[in-house]
């Protein structure tokens, strides 16, 4: 029994070592829902070509970035699968689409602009949300998200499953969780007490599968928003009210993404108004340079951004 | 005080003290009162472009008919139309669920043979009750528009709040249900108006149709939705609504609730076929067990497709002339004009629009896409509106599909006639064992029947007519059997039979 012990542990710990691993298990818990719990829901296909698309703007990125190096013959560092396959999930819970080939433009779209925008060496987009709504407005109606399409059940399991993972992943991302959906609630549920209506109504507006992706992986994504906390969370808070005004008023398609993707120039705004800080790891993972790198998703150039500094101090 | 009841339509107001009287009154096909009180109702949408035309199937004292409907804008005369219930008639005839049977060759003979049965539409009534008029308006209310189309008499309201609305009702003897104050507030704060109709009697009597005209409204609202929550007020709990959508681009899915597919291409055991009404038992059995499985209400489809093709069809498309008065305006149906076009000449050249629709009797084959989806709804699973969406997806042709197999039964004998007579017998058991998985029923019960039918045990001969029972094999069948000799020599054509 006392040899068991270690085992467990230290696969929790290889996981650890990188937040993205926690977000891995709980994306394929919650592509696994999307795919069985719904009549209209994803297909495995559906992940594999995101991911391809994913792969090739990833690959196509990386030496282009790295092209000095490779006329230098130098070996290239940061070839980062695991933020494409985290971007052929988003891509492939969240978008619906007529044709195939429509996933995988969208994770090549949302790759590509991760290394095509960007301002003081950090992507203002999230690739995942930028290659849907890229897709929704290059097709029309051949792209859409189907907020609607989760049983009840899989929605509380998958709420569960994605705060667990935020919260072993690491406490930064969730105030920028918490920051919109309760912004997003609250505004929810103040104009339903202004209307008179049952709290049933925003709750049941709330209770959407595509609406916890959002939260919980992709306006959490700390590549694309802004550095400090008080900017995480004005961010958020931003993001919400748009999205509520998406909703209530003009009944705007992917109401979530589309506000985030409005308002994708506020990280740079943000973080010039608000310089970031230092970030508030706690002590033991910075002890440990290896995990604490790897948990900020180094650039790809392997230049780890101003939010990690600290890191490159303790290496 | 006026005796009377107000309930509505599709999600209005509904208030079912009366409720059974409705039931059995219906004025569509024989099979159509499997699922009782439900709402038909047709969105033909594009753009911002709605046109919704509602059914009414009530049977109660015409004097207390009335319905109120939310709807975005202030309607004009000239955007409410009353129709015949024939448009709503062929759409739900033609994405009904459907028996589809397939004959299986002779073992000993292997040829291909085809034949397709059809089933009729399913059911739906509107209930919808009210009362007199009374003369006062109360305070905040205003009327926005009166006018009469058809045997209507129609109000069009707004309001600054909900008691001087519920008030107005009141004393105009509209009685509302319990809850309704606060919903009716609710809508009032996000700028709705009110759709009032009641039966102008003396137009009615003049009429001299049985049934009450469904009502057609055109509007334009970015909202792509259904008011149901004044109608989750029905002490009854759950209601059905049918909604056809018709659309332009794709499928259509309800935006803030989950659609689900009924469960489809199952093979069935003969007597759902051979006994009267055993199929309507058996999808109104698939449908409860399918609810009850999504917790007690849900949002299931039954028929999608392009209304350009169907196989099988379980009857002929609607009409070019039902589809633009059912308000597909941007389609010319492969042929003649779209409705926009017909619109503009008659109005340049003053001909009669509906006059020129009702000749227009050619089956429709546009690309219009039907989405049909059965709502079972209760004020606690479905708290909001139903909101749509119209999706890109345009080629998953999905339809309500159960299929009996018709098992050769002749005089000759082989070798394959041995193993043929065994693979029957373990289709058989898969097809009760469906039956049973989908429906619910009990196995045993369902084996009774198909040996009342003659099915079990299964014999290679020939079986007799049960007494009592429709005649098993058709007269085409028949025919085809005594008079074409040359069946065995050439390869036999598909042949489509009717029910």
């Amino acid at each position: 029994m006392s040899r068991a012990v270690p085992l467990p542990l230290s696969v929790f710990r290889k996981i650890d070592g990188d937040a993205r691993h926690w977000q891995i298990i709980a994306l394929s818990g919650l592509f696994s829902m999307a795919w069985l719990s719904s009549d209209f829901g994803t297909k495995p296909l559906n992940l594999a070509l995101a991911f391809s698309g994913a792969m090739l703007a990833q690959c196509l990125g990386t030496l282009w970035v790295n092209r000095d190096k490779l006329e230098a013959g130098k070996r290239l560092a940061g070839f980062q699968w695991k933020s494409a396959l985290i971007t052929a999930f988003g891509v492939s819970i969240l978008l619906r689409a007529a044709d195939p080939w429509i996933w995988f433009a969208a994770g090549l779209i949302g790759i590509g602009l991760k290394f095509g925008v960007r301002v003081n060496k950090k992507h203002i987009f999230n690739p995942a949300c930028i290659g849907i709504v890229a897709m929704m407005f290059l097709v029309g109606k051949d792209a859409w998200v189907s907020p609607g399409q989760w049983g009840q059940t899989p929605l509380v399991a998958g709420y569960a499953l994605a705060l667990a993972a935020l919260t072993l992943s690491s406490a930064k991302r969730l105030d920028i969780a918490l920051g919109f959906i309760g912004t997003f609630a609250g505004i929810l549920i103040v104009r339903s007490m202004w209307l008179g209506d049952p709290l049933a109504i925003p709750l049941h507006t709330l209770s959407s599968g595509a609406l916890l992706i959002f939260t919980f992986f992709m306006i959490t994504d700390p590549r694309s928003t802004p550095d400090s906390r008080a900017g995480r969370i004005v961010f958020a808070m931003c993001v919400a009210a748009l999205t509520a005004w998406f909703v209530i008023g003009p009944n705007q398609r992917g109401a979530p993404l589309m506000a985030l993707a409005a308002l994708a120039w506020l990280t740079p705004a943000l973080d010039r108004l608000l310089p970031a800080k230092r970030f508030e790891w706690t002590p033991d993972k910075i002890s440990s340079p290896k995990i604490t790198q790897e948990l900020e998703t180094p650039d790809v150039q392997g230049i780890p951004d101003r939010g990690i500094q600290p890191v490159r101090v303790h290496g | 005080m006026f005796r009377g009841f107000l309930t509505a339509a599709f999600s209005l107001f509904v208030f079912t003290a009366n409720a059974e009287a409705f039931c059995g009154f219906y004025v569509s096909q024989a099979d159509a009162d499997l699922f009782n009180n439900a709402s038909k109702v047709a969105i033909a949408r594009k753009g911002d472009r709605t046109v919704v035309t509602m059914a009414n199937d009530y049977s109660g004292e015409l004097s207390e008919f009335a319905i109120v409907i939310p709807v975005p804008v202030v309607l004009t005369k000239d955007q409410v139309h009353v129709t015949t219930p024939d448009g709503l008639n062929a759409l739900d005839a033609f994405s009904a669920p459907r028996l589809v049977e397939y004959h299986d060759d002779n073992p000993c003979e292997p040829r291909i043979e085809y034949e397709m049965n059809s089933f009729g539409g399913l059911g739906d009534e509107i209930i919808v009750t009210a009362a007199r008029r009374a003369q006062p308006a109360a305070m905040g209310v205003t009327i926005e528009e009166q006018f009469a189309v058809g045997e209507y008499d129609i109000l069009i309201l707004s309001a600054l709040e909900s008691d001087g609305l519920l008030n107005w009702l009141n004393q105009e003897g509209y009685k509302l249900p319990k809850g309704a104050k606060r919903i009716l507030g609710s809508y009032i704060k996000q700028d709705m108006k009110f759709f009032v109709a009641k039966v102008n009697l003396e137009k009615k009597a003049a009429s001299e149709s049985e049934y009450l005209s469904p009502i057609a409204i055109a509007y334009e609202d970015e909202d792509f939705m259904l008011p149901i929550r004044l109608g989750t007020l029905n002490a009854d709990g759950s209601q059905d609504l049918i909604v056809f959508a018709l659309t332009s681009e794709g499928r259509v899915e309800t935006k803030n609730y989950q659609t689900r597919k009924i469960p489809t291409n199952t093979e069935v055991p003969l007597h759902l076929k051979e006994r009267e009404g055993a199929f309507g038992d058996f999808y109104k059995a698939v449908f409860e067990r399918a609810v009850k499985k999504a917790g007690g209400s849900g949002v299931f489809m039954e028929y999608f497709f392009d209304i350009g093709s169907c196989d099988p069809c379980s009857a002929p498309p609607p009409t070019m002339g039902q589809m633009l008065e059912l308000g597909v305006w941007w389609s010319d149906g492969d042929d003649s004009f779209t409705a926009d076009e017909l619109s503009f000449e008659t109005l340049v050249d003053g001909m009669d629009i509906e006059d020129m629709r009702e000749e227009m009797d050619e089956p429709f084959w546009g690309d219009t896409f039907l989405t049909r989806l059965h709502v079972r709804y209760d004020a606690k699973s479905f708290p909001a509106d139903l909101t749509f969406q119209e999706t890109g997806d345009d080629d998953e042709y999905f339809q309500g599909r159960y299929v009996v197999n018709i098992p050769w039964r002749g005089e000759d004998r082989c070798e394959a006639a041995d193993a043929y007579k065994k693979d029957v017998i373990k289709r058989q058991r898969t097809e009760i064992a469906n039956v049973a998985r989908l429906t619910g029923w009990k196995q045993s019960e369902i084996e009774t029947l198909a040996r009342t039918n003659g099915d079990i045990p299964f014999t290679l001969t020939p079986k007799p007519t049960p007494p009592g029972q429709p005649e098993p094999i058709s007269e085409e069948r028949k025919l085809y059997e005594q008079t074409i000799w040359w069946r065995g020599l050439f390869p036999p054509e598909i042949i489509e039979q009717q029910p």
